[in-house]
């Protein structure tokens, strides 16, 4: 790779070892991609979990933490997706203090770094949206795909590690979703049932990350008749990135790199497949699982915003959760405290239903809180959710918001 | 006994050989296994059941989220990690756990797919540097 002064000096340790260690990784990655030189980010965004750093990981990042603050300091505004720990309810999830222990120590570390910890997954609802044509390192594929796709940024998938080292530089390396060429629609879709509902739009994500199939493949989505919502676009792009590992999709006439479908491919020589009403009942079908009891229902993957959690107030309100089963909703620090300023947190709250803030469900040890609940069944509007959880040991079902709040009333699936 | 070259793309991590695990399904470290016990886990992966720990790895591609490029690090750290992953379509995420846990990762096999080139129980020895990648047949 081609490198400035400036990276070569970096790479050298002369700004210290936490950057020489970004440069070796990224180059490394770079590479991998045949990047030709670095592009400087404006943002970047961090998973940091500690299910899924382990020890090892957080050990690693307390290493960083213990060098100079000069050399550990992030050099671009950097910030963090779900932590694994809502220390409020954390004994109530049957997480351990062991789990939670480990949480703090990450904390510690990324805060020593000059980490923003925001605890979201929903940043470009929430925090600071990006503009289009801003270069990345996002982490979480929600995340990365509603940036790319519905904002007109530029990220490739950055796990943890490759988005601490473009916040410890400034930049990452030049490949994938940076470059003109790789944006361009490789798969043409025409839908011909209009999703209804959130579990639908994750539906649809979820149908067109399984055809799309590989990160390489950018998705042309024609026959939407209304223009969807931010809240719409969220399962339908995290879905997306979920079954397919698919980082871009474009929305002909909605998303801004495709106001039409010549915009993005050539469509004499892309023939568009349909997927239409059929498609849609075989992704509840795979699911479902009607009469059975219902261990949990959750709403979380992505985290909720504020209308999602106003429609979830509104339909528990005058409910009662069944006592042997559990709801939880879960959203983002920043959402949790305008949700409990505005009374919609004490109105989930008096359904029985647990209020949970800076997590997501996937990421907080799910198989050890399945094992001290006896958790099995899982209902949610996630189409992601549903996706990964059985790996777990969940058996899950994919549902309406309106239909899993019936459900956890009733203690089983409606 | 039968030894071919495989030529791909160079990729990260050492120079390891060990007994391939192939399926023409994809891999996540989150989605697909329980790494506390080393094996998958997800019920509808074809390798469901399998072991994993000190293979090497043969998959069609990653998917899923950006967990694993912590994952591949703590599980490496344990001693419960896969010591190769070959993909024939490899993504961002997987290379950078990879270069995190110093764990030999290649994909794009100039000869074909290399879930077909590759059988479980062959013995593989994989040079992610030079791209290379030594098959002996097994039986």
């Amino acid at each position: 790779m081609k490198l400035t002064e400036h990276e070569e000096a970096m790479l050298a340790g002369e700004e210290g070892e936490p950057r020489r260690w970004a440069m070796d990784h990224m180059i490394q990655v770079g590479r991998f991609f045949d990047a030709e030189d670095f592009v400087p980010v404006v943002q970047a965004h961090m998973m940091a979990d500690t299910e899924s750093l382990g020890e090892a990981g957080v050990g690693f990042v307390e290493g960083l933490a213990a060098h100079p603050e000069a050399e550990r300091r992030v050099r671009i505004p950097m910030i963090t997706d779900p932590r694994g720990i809502d220390f409020d309810h954390y004994r109530t999830l049957g997480q351990t203090d062991a789990m939670a222990a480990l949480e703090r120590r990450a904390i510690a570390a990324f805060e020593a770094l000059g980490i923003l910890m925001t605890d979201t997954c929903i940043n470009y609802q929430t925090i600071m949206p990006p503009v289009r044509g801003e270069h990345l390192a996002y982490g979480d594929t929600g995340v990365v795909i509603y940036s790319n796709s519905v904002l007109g940024a530029r990220s490739n998938f950055e796990g943890g590690p490759s988005a601490l080292a473009a916040g410890l530089t400034g930049r990452t390396p030049r490949y994938g979703l940076h470059l003109d060429e790789n944006r361009r629609a490789t798969k043409r879709f025409r839908v011909t049932h209009q999703p209804g509902g959130l579990a639908d739009w994750g539906a649809l994500g979820a149908i067109l990350g399984k055809r799309a199939g590989s990160y390489w493949e950018v998705p042309a989505i024609e026959g939407i008749a209304a223009v969807p919502g931010s809240d719409d676009l969220k399962h339908m792009g995290a879905a997306m990135a979920s079954f397919g590992s698919v980082p871009l999709f474009h929305l002909i006439g909605v998303t801004p790199e495709a106001p039409n479908i010549a915009a993005v491919c050539d469509p004499a020589a892309l023939e568009a497949e349909e997927i239409g009403a059929a498609d849609f009942e075989a992704v509840y079908g795979e699911y479902g699982a009607r009469g059975e009891k219902v261990d949990v229902v959750v709403f979380s993957a992505p985290q909720l915003s504020l209308v999602e959690l106003r429609d979830l107030a509104e339909m528990l309100d005058g409910k009662r959760i069944h006592p042997a089963t559990t709801l939880l909703a879960v959203t983002s620090p920043a959402v949790a405290a305008d949700a409990r300023r505005l009374g919609l947190a004490a109105r989930i709250e008096a359904s029985g239903a647990l209020f949970l803030q800076g997590m997501c469900f996937y990421q907080s040890y799910a198989r050890e809180m399945a094992e001290a609940n006896g958790w099995t069944r899982l209902l949610t509007n996630s189409a992601k959710l549903v996706n990964i959880i059985g790996g777990y040991g969940y058996k899950p079902t994919l549902a309406s918001m309106a239909d899993c709040v019936a459900s956890a009333v009733a203690g089983e699936i409606v | 006994m039968a030894t071919k070259e495989l030529r791909c793309h160079p990729g990260v991590g050492p120079n390891v050989t060990g007994e391939a695990l192939v399926t023409d399904d994809n891999f996540s470290a989150r989605y697909d296994l329980d790494r506390i016990a080393g094996v998958f886990s997800r019920p509808a992966h074809k390798l469901f059941g399998k072991s994993y720990v000190d293979k090497i790895l043969v998959v069609n591609t990653a998917k899923g989220g950006v967990a694993s490029a912590w994952m591949l690090h703590e599980m490496k750290a344990r001693g419960m990690a896969p010591k190769a992953i070959l993909f024939n379509r490899i993504n961002p995420i997987l290379a950078q756990g990879g270069a995190l846990a110093g764990m030999a990762l290649c994909d794009r096999f100039a000869e074909g797919d290399v879930t077909e080139l590759i059988r479980t129980g062959d013995r593989v020895t994989v040079d992610p540097a030079a791209g290379l990648v030594t098959v002996e047949r097994a039986g």
